[in-house]
């Protein structure tokens, strides 16, 4: 039986993993390398690495990540951010990365998706959507690019069909509105998405609470769960999601982890 | 043991994906001479042959023909020799590959390689169950219905049911590994990015080429 995946998401910025709000304050979480090897030891069953600067100057450390990880890590990743040519994504999938996120590259370039899609398989083609729900509305969001500076206006239930119908093999969704709120997932958003296409969905953005991953595979149909600073700042263990989702019947790959782990993020936070 | 005498692997690369992770793979798995050639000679001389594999299955077949790689993996299986297919290493064992055409295959595991059946998500992302229909030394300590990781639209039918050693649900049961004959085997899965169960995987078949050599 095809199980549910958990994935912790690491936010980079050259080179290390940070977190932050809106590129600010950004508090230095350890080496990326360093992690993803700790989330596989705890279960996790693929990583995101997503360089938040996402600019040319930052591809070279991103490469080395992605370098490093496919020498110690035996668990895919994703790597996304900054990638905006068939080139640039050439070198990442070279650089040992199992696919590639694409965001605002994908907006302006659908081709790309077309393009790498056929070439490397649509399995390595992941289209990330930041999606916000436009004021007054019920059921519409916005998709927005940049790191979520600009409104495309485009609807994102419908960019995340077109994207499928491209060649995109994968949707990672986020919520704008959600996103660093704790109070869960959207899963009207998730809903609307899961129902549209028939890719799998990583849900992202608001979890806070355990529930929340089980509500957002059960109730909006995930295909998968996003968490980032929750596991990072060891409000919860991977172990803890997965034991949570299995004990809601959701299958879930469950392996034994260290009773006691000890996480590398940086335990003195330093602040940028 | 010395140098000499110490059995070693060739990973074939043929221009089909990145093989740096399954190389380490066999290294954290404790499996040591794993070596990446693409020449036929050097991957002749070796006591186990690998055969990984990400994309399209005319690509692969066509480059496997003019590498002069085809030739080599028919001899070394014919002759004995381990060998262990992945993903798209394993469809290429089926006589005829049915995607964007029709394509001969290597034929050590007859049958065709098709498409998963519509109704279902495509591409298989993610972790599945395998269960086992008969044993085999590949899954030497691996419990049944353990969790391997899967990316893939197409799967092997081989022609002779006996030959599955593993199979997964997916839309339908299908062939997630083989065995053909005492030493030949392939799993549509990756090992190499399977976590510590891909790795015990890695380390079973390091076992059988050891034996062997």
């Amino acid at each position: 039986m095809l199980t549910k995946r958990v994935i912790p998401c690491l936010d980079c910025h050259e080179g290390r993993v940070v977190k932050g709000v809106n590129f600010v304050d950004l508090v230095d979480a350890g080496d990326p390398v360093e992690l993803a090897a700790f989330y596989d030891a705890e279960g996790a069953d693929e990583l995101v690495f997503l360089d938040i600067t996402a600019s040319h100057e930052e591809r070279p450390s991103m490469l080395d990540v992605a370098a490093r990880t496919s020498e110690e890590v035996f668990i895919p990743y994703t790597v996304g951010g900054g990638m905006r040519s068939a080139a640039d994504i050439r070198a990442m999938l070279s650089a040992g990365a199992d696919k590639i996120s694409l965001n605002s590259a994908a907006v302006r370039d659908p081709e790309l998706i077309t393009h790498t899609s056929r070439i490397y398989g649509s399995q390595c083609i992941v289209v990330a959507i930041d999606a916000r729900r436009v004021a007054g509305s019920v059921e519409r969001w916005e998709v927005f690019i940049n790191g979520g500076r600009i409104n495309t206006g485009l609807d994102a239930v419908e960019w995340a069909r077109r994207a499928a119908d491209l060649g995109a093999g994968e949707v990672l969704l986020t919520s704008m509105d959600r996103d660093g709120t704790n109070e869960g997932f959207d899963l009207p958003l998730t809903r609307a998405v899961t129902r549209e296409v028939t890719i799998p969905v990583i849900a992202s953005g608001g979890a806070g609470e355990l529930e929340h991953f089980a509500e957002v595979v059960i109730e909006a149909d995930a295909d998968a769960v996003l968490a980032a600073s929750t596991l990072h700042f060891g409000r919860f263990r991977v172990r803890d999601i997965k034991a949570h989702m299995a004990g809601h019947g959701i299958p879930i790959r469950l392996v034994e982890v260290a009773e006691e782990a000890r996480s590398p993020v940086t335990s003195e936070w330093r602040v940028r | 043991m010395s140098p000499a005498t110490a059995p070693r692997i060739a990973i074939i690369d043929y221009r089909m994906g990145n093989l740096r992770s399954v190389q380490k793979g066999f290294e954290h798995a404790g499996v040591e001479g794993v070596t990446v050639t693409d020449s036929p000679a050097e991957a002749s001389a070796a006591d186990g042959i690998v055969l990984p594999g990400v994309g399209a299955f005319r690509d692969a077949a066509y480059n496997l023909r003019e590498s002069g790689l085809w030739e080599l993996v028919c001899e070394r299986v014919a002759a004995g020799t381990p060998f262990l297919g992945i993903c798209l290493g394993m469809q290429l064992l089926a006589d005829v590959g049915l995607e964007d055409g029709e394509w001969e295959g290597l034929g050590i595991v007859g049958g065709r390689c098709e498409r998963l059946p519509a109704g279902v998500k495509i591409p298989h992302i993610g972790w599945n169950t395998v269960s086992y229909p008969r044993t085999s030394p590949l899954f030497d300590g691996i419990d049944e219905q353990s969790t391997f990781y899967f990316v893939h639209s197409y799967h092997l039918m081989p022609s002779d049911p006996s030959v599955i050693i593993g199979s997964a649900e997916y839309g339908v049961t299908f062939a997630a590994a083989v065995q053909a004959g005492e030493a030949a085997f392939a799993v549509q899965f990756h090992p190499e990015k399977s976590s510590a169960t891909g790795l015990h995987l890695l380390g079973n078949f390091g076992r059988i080429v050891k034996e062997r050599a």
